[in-house]
Formats: structure tokens, C-alpha cells, sequence
């Protein structure tokens, strides 16, 4: 009697797990899910996209924080257990998944037209969010000299002290190159060739003792804050936020600054399509984006919206003019092509 | 059976109480098994799936199957000499306009570039300029005209040996070896050839871990084991203070202590004895203080359950006997502590080995253990295969030491040549 009952209970909780697992796959009827990149800019978003949009659209939505990476969007999608709609992503995971299948078609008609956004931000898989740098920051309360751009980042007898840079090849070798005197709008070029690349490494190794390695965006404001480091490569909204809300003096060289766009994308098989293009459309309007701009210090992807900003807010943008004029825009394909091999040779040359 | 029923019951005692007795053992083995079946079914599809999926991604090759059969089966009897014939080639044209139409030229074109760095754009290029398919006898021509790449020998090598459906690749690259034009296996040239040194790296580091929270744990261990119950309860929780703090917390809090101007490098400043910083952090010191921190609760708490059942009765007779103190130690006291030291420098390895945040945090990028490379090819740039073949080689070789330890302890005297 009792062996049947054991023997009943433990089928019934295979079956149960079974089950659950099965059931956990088949996705279920949700609210709208935003997910974006948490810290200062996800509150940013919060204030000016997420809450308003609720209010005025009168859809519940929720909203997550994700590290980036292609390969959780792959697993997602492909795992058939995609719990979340709309994804801002990097640029470089805009490409892979838009030729992976991994994202939805971007249908401008039904947010404003691909008329209303400024060129590099319409892309047939997904639609520009932000713009942003890296750049150079500094400690102004820390450093006799302002430095005046990657050549002096590299230049520990002039200005002493540590360097921050981003643990991998991508925007090191960019600002290497330029640090060794490659015009900013020929560094793709140069590191094209393999001596580019080798002419890059041999820069490098000049500064090699000197350099701590970030490898999350929050980590080079501390490192600068803490005196870790004399100078760090930065995301420049990170350096505005310290400016505002820790009241610290950084400063921040847009000379050389290599610039990309984050967008949003839907994923592919969304239940949520047509609450997504909601909420899109509400972000993409001029008045909404330019809000944005005045919380964080990022440029903003409708045409319209830097016109509506206070000049003084603008001086500091990605997109103001005067800091655009000698930045770089990342390469996608060329990291695309290269990311394996230059990360393998990369770790080799550190390793040394 | 039916013989003995019919021999008459004084017979039948015997057999049947064999064979009730071998019923009834039975009985209690299907109960046993159905107790634990929620756990094995738990475990198959928690653990026991994702690593055959693992090891499946690490040897399964199927991208460029999918984008170009007709190629991989025109290429199928071709002996990799010189180029492959027009046959090919009008099987790669069709391919192509395929996989453009379906838009999954890309994930032939990510896989090939793994092999062949360069081929992402050889495919996209010919893919985009490739109006129709070419007349009969003049697709060789065409694709050549397009990209001088379709005349090179290793381009179509490189397509021949993705052709799947299993592929010796991924764990050839894990281990920094290539397969050459000829089919060969050699070494993967210097400047890619990266993963021994990490696998080397990483066993160094969680030795030293290990050696490191054995010097630190055992004395701790050893005064928990003695003082009376009141004060070690005390020391206790000290101990397990670490566990209960999250893991973060407490790799940030050395990172505040370890830097330049953090608490260590002032206070040693203050006291005169530097006159520069130190560099404690973002180098191997920084990672092995950390992980020492994190892991020592693991040493301690083996050796102490060791420690415990170790009567003082037994050291009190050494020295009654006449051995000096360091001698009773190490021949009385050391030898019943063995399974111990065993279990928990077998534990803080196991975890060492696949350490991630902490080296990630306060190490420099000479510091970087497998973990973080795993972590980048699964998430960063979705190489799939490879971050498969690294977790595999990484749970081979912890799979062989975890069997060399068993085959160790195995009939090892415990309690110091002593009878139990």
C-alpha cells in the first residue's frame, strides 16, 4: 500500500516538473516589456518615456535592465521563451541581429517616418535612441594640465599618474592610433592593415604598466573619483551625471572622441507589437526626446529634438556641433569582421 | 516454481524465502528510487541536458549546412588539390542567391570567418553583387570577377571543412591547434594562440587559492575545534559572517581597501614606511587576496567537522609516550585530519576554477581566468562553438582531478597507520 502511494507521489512530481518546465516555454499573455541599461539612464528614461507613456497611452508596461550581449538576445529568441519586447541594443548587436533574424522589421510608418530621425539612426531592424562618446575624462580638481587630447593620455611624463581604458581591443586600438597621430577620420583605414594594427600594439605597449582596465561603464568615474587613475576613456553621459548629482569637477576631451548609437528594436515574435510601436512612436517625438537630453547627457535621435534644448544644455551633447566635428563613429563591420581574432590577439599582448 | 508448489510445502520453505527475502530487497530498492526520482528528474533537465547541450554545441557544426548545400555537396568529392570545378562553383552561385533571398547568408558568413578571418566580407560582398545566376559554364568566372577570393585554394578548404555535420574545430581552437590546408593539425599561429596559457593561468591561481585558505584555515579551523563551546560559537559566526554577505559587497570592499589611496596604501603612507603606493589591486595579488577571502569558509568549515571528531585523548597518549609536541602533530594529530584537508581544498579548487566576478573586478587583463573568456564568447560575440569547446576542455580536466582525488584517498589509513 504505502510503496503504491510512494511510488504515486513521486510520478506526480516528475509529471508536475514536466509540466512546469513545458509550461514555462509557451509564452504567456504579458504586459508591455521595455528593457534598457539601468543605472542613471534607465531613471532618466523612467521620468521622461516610461511614466508619461503609461499615463498617456493607458497601457501597463514594465520595464527591465539588461548588460547587452548578442548572445542573450539569441537565447531568448530562439529559446522561445521571449519575455521581452522592446530591447535597447548597441550597434554592433543591432547588425548581428538584424541578419540573425533575431529582431522584428522596423515599420516607420507607424512611428512618425524615417523623414523625422536624424540619417545614421534609421536602420531597417530597429530606430536610434541615443547617441553618445567616448571620451577622454579628466579630474579637473586633481590635474595641474588639462589634457588636450589622446596624445597626452599616453604621455605619463607630462601628466603623471595611472591610465583607464576599456579591457579589449574595441576603442583601445581607435585611441592608440590616434594617441600615435592617425587622424580620427582615418582610423578605420590604418587599422585595416596589419600594420596598422601592429602599429597600434607597439603604442599600446608604451603605456602598458600604466593602464587599469574598466570593464563596465560605472567602474571609470570611480576609478577617476578615487584617484585610481589620472585619466580614463569614459562614456560621456557618466562623466555628466558625476558633474551633476556628486558634484565632482570632471572634465572631458570630445576632441578624438569615438561616438555610437544605441537603439531600440522589437524581438521577433513579440505578443506586444502593436502596444511596442506605442511606445516607440511616444519615444521618438521631438518634445519627449529632448527631455531626455536635459536628464542625461546623451544626443537624442529625432531630427527635431536638439533644436528644442537650451543652449547651454546642447554645449555638452554628443550632438552639438562644435563635438562632433573631429569624433569617430565606431565601425560595425570592421568589429564584426575582427572582434575574434583582434580579442584573441588582444589577450595575448596583455598576457605578455 | 510450479515444480516446487507440486513437491509438497515442506520443500517449498526454502526456495520461497529466497526468494521473498530477494522480493522485499527489491521492494525497498523501487522505494528508494522512487523517493529520489524528483531529484533525478530535477537534475537531468537542470544540469544533466544543458551540459550534453553544451558538449553537443561544442563538436556540432551545422551554420553553413544549412546556407550553402548545395556547395558542401559539390565539394563533397573534391580532394582539395588544386580548385574545385565549374560544378562548384554554379552550386555556390545558386547558394548564395538563396541565402540572400532568405537572409541567411550571415550565419554561414560568422562561422566561416571564425575559420578564415576576412571570409564575413568575401560572402557579403559577393552576395551583393551577384545580379543572377550565371550562364552555364561561366560561374567560375563570374565569382572570381566579383572576389579574387573564389580563385584562392583556402577559401574553398575553409567551406569544406565547415561542412559538418560534426567538426573537431571548436575543441581544436580551445586547445590552440588548427587544422592547415592539407588537413593537418599544427599549432594555431602565436598571436591567437591564447587558451593554454588561460587554462595554465587558471589552475595557478585557484592552486594558490587553495594553498592559501589551507595556511590561513587550518589554525582557524583548529581553534574552533578546541575552545570551548561558548567562545567558538562566537569565532563561528565570524566565519560564516563572509557567507552571508553577497559576494559583490565583499569584492568591492577589498577594492576600497587594495587601491592606490584606499585604506592599506594610507595607512602604510601615514606610518612612513611607503613613500609611493603599493599596487595591491588589479593585478594577481589583488585576485588571489580576494578569492582567498571569498573561498575561506570552505576550507574551514570541512576541516572543522574533521577536527571535531578527533578525540585529545590521542594527542594526550603521544605525549605520554614520550613524542615531542611538532612530532605527535605531524604523525598523531595531522594524518586524522587528511579527509578534511582533502575535501575542502578539493572544494575551494572545484569553485576557484570557475571564478568569474572577482578577477573580473579587482584583476588587471593578464588576470582574466577561462570563466571571463567563456562569459565573452557567449554573450559578446555569440561564438557559441568555442565558448562550448572551453567549457568542455574546463570540465574534462576538472573531472580528471576530481577522480585522481577519489583514486587518492581511496584506502588511505586515516588515522595515522593507527587501528580504528
Amino acid at each position: 500500500m504505502l510503496k503504491r502511494k510512494i511510488g504515486k507521489i513521486a510520478l506526480g512530481f516528475a509529471v508536475t516538473l514536466t509540466a512546469g518546465v513545458a509550461l514555462a516555454s509557451v509564452a504567456q499573455a504579458r504586459d508591455l516589456t521595455v528593457v534598457s541599461w539601468g543605472g542613471a539612464y534607465q531613471e532618466a528614461q523612467k521620468k521622461v518615456y516610461f511614466e508619461p507613456f503609461k499615463k498617456a497611452a493607458g497601457l501597463p508596461m514594465n520595464d527591465e535592465s539588461w548588460d547587452g550581449g548578442i548572445g542573450v538576445l539569441r537565447a531568448k529568441v530562439q529559446g522561445g521563451a521571449a519575455t521581452w519586447d522592446v530591447v535597447q541594443v548597441e550597434s554592433d548587436e543591432l547588425a548581428v541581429g538584424c541578419e540573425e533574424g533575431l529582431f522584428e522589421k522596423m515599420d516607420y510608418a507607424r512611428i512618425g517616418g524615417e523623414a523625422a530621425y536624424i540619417p545614421p539612426s534609421v536602420n531597417p531592424c530597429g530606430v536610434g535612441a541615443i547617441l553618445y562618446d567616448f571620451v577622454l575624462g579628466y579630474d579637473k580638481d586633481k590635474l595641474k594640465t588639462a589634457p588636450g587630447g589622446w596624445a597626452d593620455f599616453f604621455d605619463t611624463k607630462k601628466i603623471p599618474g595611472k591610465r583607464g581604458l576599456r579591457q579589449g581591443p574595441k576603442t583601445t586600438l581607435e585611441i592608440a592610433l590616434m594617441a600615435d597621430g592617425v587622424a580620427p577620420k582615418d582610423v578605420y583605414k590604418v587599422l585595416a592593415t596589419d600594420e596598422g594594427v601592429d602599429r597600434a600594439f607597439k603604442k599600446l605597449d608604451s603605456l602598458k604598466g600604466d593602464i587599469v582596465w574598466w570593464k563596465a561603464g560605472a567602474q571609470p568615474p570611480q576609478l577617476l573619483a578615487s584617484g585610481e587613475v589620472a585619466m580614463t576613456s569614459v562614456y560621456n553621459g557618466r562623466i555628466d551625471t558625476a558633474n551633476k548629482n556628486e558634484k565632482k569637477n570632471f572634465g572631458m576631451v570630445w576632441d578624438g572622441a569615438l561616438f555610437t548609437l544605441d537603439s531600440w528594436v522589437i524581438l521577433k515574435g513579440s505578443p506586444n507589437k502593436d502596444a511596442a510601436y506605442k511606445f516607440l512612436d511616444f519615444a521618438g517625438k521631438a518634445e519627449n526626446q529632448s527631455k531626455l537630453s536635459e536628464n542625461i547627457a546623451y544626443g537624442t535621435s529625432n531630427k527635431d529634438a536638439a533644436g528644442r534644448l537650451a543652449p547651454a544644455v546642447l554645449k555638452d551633447l554628443p550632438t552639438a556641433p562644435d563635438n562632433i566635428k573631429n569624433a569617430v563613429e565606431i565601425n560595425v563591420g570592421f568589429w564584426l569582421e575582427n572582434i575574434d581574432r583582434l580579442t584573441e590577439r588582444f589577450n595575448k599582448w596583455a598576457a605578455k | 516454481m510450479t515444480d516446487a508448489r507440486l513437491t509438497g510445502a515442506n520443500a517449498s520453505t526454502e526456495v520461497p524465502l529466497k526468494r521473498r527475502l530477494k522480493r522485499a530487497e527489491r521492494r525497498r530498492q523501487v522505494k528508494a528510487l522512487a523517493l529520489v526520482l524528483p531529484l533525478l528528474v530535477f537534475l537531468l533537465f537542470t544540469f544533466a541536458g544543458p551540459i550534453a547541450g553544451m558538449l553537443w554545441r561544442a563538436v556540432g557544426d551545422r551554420e553553413v549546412r544549412q546556407v550553402l548545400p548545395q556547395t558542401i555537396a559539390a565539394l563533397a568529392g573534391w580532394d582539395g588539390r588544386d580548385l574545385p570545378d565549374e560544378a562548384a562553383f554554379a552550386a555556390l552561385a545558386n547558394d548564395i542567391l538563396a541565402a540572400r533571398a532568405s537572409g541567411t547568408m550571415a550565419i554561414a558568413a560568422k562561422r566561416l570567418n571564425y575559420a578564415l578571418n576576412g571570409f564575413r566580407t568575401i560572402l557579403t560582398s559577393t552576395a551583393r553583387n551577384l545580379k543572377a545566376v550565371p550562364e552555364p559554364g561561366t560561374a567560375m568566372e563570374t565569382l572570381v570577377k566579383i572576389n579574387p577570393a573564389w580563385r584562392e585554394r583556402a577559401t574553398w578548404t575553409t567551406i569544406k571543412d565547415a561542412s559538418g555535420p560534426l567538426t573537431g574545430f571548436y575543441l581544436l581552437s580551445a586547445l590552440d591547434l588548427v587544422r592547415n590546408a592539407d588537413g593537418a593539425i599544427v599549432a594555431a599561429p602565436p598571436d591567437q594562440a591564447i587558451y593554454r596559457d588561460i587554462f595554465i593561468r587558471t589552475f595557478i591561481i585557484s592552486i594558490s587559492v587553495t594553498a592559501l585558505c589551507l595556511i590561513l584555515g587550518f589554525p582557524v579551523a583548529y581553534l574552533l575545534a578546541t575552545l570551548p563551546p561558548g567562545r567558538s560559537n562566537l569565532l563561528m559566526i565570524f566565519v560564516l559572517l563572509p557567507f552571508w554577505t553577497s559576494l559583490l559587497v565583499r569584492t568591492c570592499a577589498w577594492i576600497v581597501l587594495l587601491q592606490s589611496k584606499g585604506v592599506v596604501n594610507d595607512s602604510l603612507h601615514w606610518l612612513g614606511i611607503i613613500d609611493e603606493p603599493l599596487r595591491l589591486i588589479y593585478n594577481r595579488f589583488g585576485v588571489c587576496v580576494a578569492m582567498t577571502h571569498v573561498l575561506l569558509p570552505f576550507m574551514i568549515l570541512p576541516l572543522y567537522s574533521s577536527m571535531k571528531a578527533i578525540s585529545p585523548a590521542y594527542m594526550r597518549a603521544a605525549a605520554s609516550l614520550g613524542a615531542p609536541p611538532v612530532t605527535a602533530f605531524l604523525r598523531i594529530y595531522l594524518p586524522q585530519t587528511l579527509p578534511g584537508i582533502g575535501a575542502g581544498s578539493l572544494l575551494v579548487f572545484i569553485l576557484a576554477l570557475g571564478y568569474y566576478i572577482t578577477p573580473a573586478l579587482v584583476g588587471g587583463a593578464a588576470d582574466q581566468m577561462i570563466s571571463y573568456f567563456i562569459a565573452l564568447y557567449t554573450t559578446e560575440t555569440a561564438n557559441w562553438g568555442l565558448a562550448s569547446a572551453l567549457g568542455a576542455v574546463l570540465l574534462l580536466a576538472t573531472l580528471l582531478l576530481a577522480l585522481v582525488y577519489g583514486k587518492l584517498v581511496q584506502g588511505q589509513p586515516v588515522t595515522g597507520g593507527m587501528k580504528n
